[in-house]
């Protein structure tokens, strides 16, 4: 243990004096034209005490001593591997679908609420995750079709009243459009300037959003926005349908659900068919894949089109769920979080992603009682992650005999 | 006629400081390939150290009397600051994922991004922070209805001295030329004994400084600074570093004075709502018939 501190403790205190000076300045300084150092050493000492109790721990299980507790977790873990195994994956498949069912049973509404969300943003990262993961055009706007879709709906629905499940294609269909808009003239360009005009076209629709004040009633966003609605068949008076408004959290959660595992298996078949194989070749050799007959713009344009729909989708159901948008919810944060979410979780692997939207929805939620700590402290842990699991957490498997290869 | 002479001087304006910010995406991306999202945090906590030196002197009672000395010392002190955060950022947040994935490092620059947009309004608070108001009040009339105010004139001297500055260090000395070599190509320029992972230090500390200077510009200029000031002019000036050519230095600065221009003679003569729009709409056009940015070299598949 003491050799793992030798070898740490340097870089340790560099960075704690590099904070204090950081520190200082911005907390030290006053505008009455005196200087204090109290207010600086309180916070300072309050952050070096939180840090020191990591540091801590990493020494301590770089060094060993931790075995106690680690030894047991691993016992566990492949206790649980020696479980799993005699089961094929579709039972425990199974097991999760019925916890995902009876789930909204057993908890509050808060925690449906908060389910809905995840349920989304699986539904978002799953269609992120084919242009970026799978095609590997990395994509800065792509919130921009979430808010396509949830305009669709919500102008559609408010303006002339068109039901939910009229707009549900029409929502995926707009937002496909506006993907092929995106894709076709970015098609040409490479790595970061494909990023950069991605996160033009982002802004170049929030801004639209904010400002066609006939269409989208601006910055203020449309309110009334109907909930979904189903047809129940009714027996009295002879045989006829009413209209059932899903204003229910729980029952929306289903609803969710559906688009969810909807995604799942489509993204996961999609992965494994020709077409899925021909976005992987144009992401690891663009030039290779166009000789060997792969047409690169029709499946770039593709990957555009299907991550948007998926976008689309999410986007209908997300306006359905807050009956109200408005252009807040588009703005380039919420596309690095959805992005984020894919390369935490780990890039074009399914449970990556959804692990992934877990982590980033429920982190927020569980640091809300440190209100205005707590994107400062999920931004930490965002540099943390990246730098202990840079390949996500749970990293996708790649087919084939390269993937012994490191690039 | 007028009115186009007085956007051209607001747009000369707000292109030199987009330039400012712009020169230290494209440096970096040229050492590293990174798009340091952090970058715009640099910027507003430049804007932060002005407003915190400059009601400090004022305090003092030293504005009034010594307004020259004030204003150099809060300049250098800001851009010292904000190079040694950078160092830092580098050190902790991007130097351990070098070798790996890009957008591992893209994704640890957003979140650093995120971390010190927080830090600076949980330290400095969540609204506005005032510049001292009796700055440069005033200008010059340059007969009929142009004008242009003192703190145009500082700003666009700033500017410039600060871009010749930048090119007779990049071009001129050997520094610079380590730089480049850098740029190129880290193995070779190691091979000549230079240190990489110090050129790349230099290289964040240079940017971070121009970038803090431009936050006291817009500071100056706008009367006030906020925690999040960072975010729109960071993407407008990493979209000029782009329009130029990424990790082209006189790029940037064309990029810069571009998107400001295309800004204020947007806003000044179509409509003032959608004046972000017209920056992202050139670059969009640009960027489709010349993929590589204006000065930009053929760089060859990056991918993600």
């Amino acid at each position: 243990m003491i050799q793992e501190f030798n070898k740490i403790w340097k870089k340790y205190a560099i960075g704690m004096l590099w904070l204090l000076g950081l520190l200082w300045p911005l907390l030290g300084i006053h505008p009455d034209g005196t200087l204090t150092f109290q207010k600086t050493f309180t916070v300072w000492g309050y952050i070096l005490a939180g840090t020191l109790v990591f540091l801590f721990f990493y020494v301590a299980n770089q060094g060993g001593q931790l075995k106690f507790v680690t030894t047991p977790i691993d016992g566990v873990r492949k206790s649980i591997q020696v479980l799993v195994k005699p089961f094929p994956t579709w039972v425990w498949l199974l097991v999760l679908f019925l916890i995902a069912v009876i789930y909204p049973q057993m908890t509050g509404r808060y925690a449906t609420d908060v389910a809905i969300n995840v349920l989304l943003y699986i539904c978002l990262g799953l269609g992120l995750n084919v242009v970026v993961g799978l095609a590997g055009m990395l994509d800065l706007g792509y919130i921009a079709f979430y808010g396509v879709g949830a305009y669709t709906y919500a102008v559609l629905n408010v303006s002339y009243g068109v039901g939910f499940w009229v707009c549900l294609p029409l929502a995926g269909a707009f937002a496909t459009v506006a993907g092929c808009i995106v894709g076709f003239p970015t098609l040409r360009m490479r790595g970061d300037y494909l990023a950069i005009v991605t996160l033009g076209f982002g802004e170049i629709v929030r801004i639209i959003l904010n400002n066609w004040m006939e269409l989208t009633n601006g910055p203020n966003g449309i309110l009334g926005v109907k909930p979904v609605s189903i047809l129940i068949p009714v027996f009295e008076n002879g045989f006829s349908f009413e209209i059932f408004w899903v204003k229910k959290l729980q029952f929306f959660y289903y609803f969710a659900l559906a688009l969810a595992i909807l995604a799942i298996i489509a993204v996961n078949r999609l992965h494994s068919s020709r077409i899925g194989r021909a976005w992987e070749s144009i992401r690891e050799d663009e030039t290779a894949a166009e000789l060997m007959g792969v047409n690169t713009f029709i499946y770039k344009l593709l990957a555009y089109a299907t991550g948007a729909f998926f976008a689309g989708l999410a986007g209908a159901f997300f306006a359905a769920r807050m009956r109200f948008v408005s252009p807040e919810s588009f703005t380039f944060l919420e596309s690095a979080m959805v992005l984020c979410m894919v390369v935490l979780g780990g890039m074009g692997s399914i449970p990556g992603i959804i692990l992934g939207v877990f982590a980033l929805i429920v982190l927020p939620e569980v640091l809300r009682d440190f209100q205005s700590y707590r994107m400062l402290i999920f931004g930490a842990t965002m540099i943390i992650m990246m730098l202990f699991r840079p390949a996500g957490l749970i990293p996708a498997k790649r087919v084939g005999k390269r993937s012994e290869e490191k690039e | 006629m007028e009115y186009f002479i007085q956007q051209l001087i607001n747009g000369l304006t707000l292109g030199g400081i987009y330039a400012l910010i712009a020169l230290g995406y494209t440096m970096v991306y040229g050492v590293i390939q990174l798009i340091n999202f952090a970058h715009g945090e640099f910027f507003a906590a430049g804007g932060y150290m002005g407003v915190i030196l400059l009601s400090y002197f004022s305090g003092l009672g030293y504005m009034e009397t010594y307004p020259v000395f004030c204003l150099t010392t809060s300049f250098a002190l800001s851009m010292a600051y904000c190079a040694y955060m950078a160092i830092g950022v580098e050190k902790i947040a991007y130097k351990p994922l070098r070798k790996e994935s890009r957008l591992a490092a893209l994704l640890s620059a957003l979140g650093m991004s995120i971390f010190l947009s927080n830090g600076l309004m949980l330290t400095q608070g969540v609204y506005d922070k005032a510049y001292p108001s009796e700055l440069f009040q005033g200008g010059f009339n340059l007969g009929g209805m142009v004008t242009i105010s003192y703190l145009q004139i500082l700003i666009v001297s700033i500017t410039g001295t600060l871009l010749v500055g930048l090119n007779i260090l990049v071009f001129k000395t050997k520094i610079g030329m380590a730089m480049r070599a850098t740029a190129q190509d880290k193995t070779m320029s190691a091979l000549v004994s230079i240190s990489s992972n110090r050129i790349i230090s230099l290289t964040f500390a240079i940017g971070a400084g121009l970038a803090a200077a431009a936050g006291i510009m817009v500071g100056l200029y706008y009367g006030s600074v906020r925690y999040d000031m960072g975010f729109v002019p960071g993407i407008k000036a990493f979209a000029a570093a782009v329009l130029g050519g990424i990790g082209n230095i006189t790029g940037a600065m064309v990029g810069g004075l571009i998107i400001g221009m295309v800004e204020i003679f947007g806003a000044g003569y179509l409509s003032g709502e959608y004046k972000d729009v017209f920056a992202f709409i050139i670059l969009i056009a640009v960027l489709y018939f010349k993929p590589t940015g204006i000065m930009g070299e053929n760089i060859d598949d990056t991918r993600v």
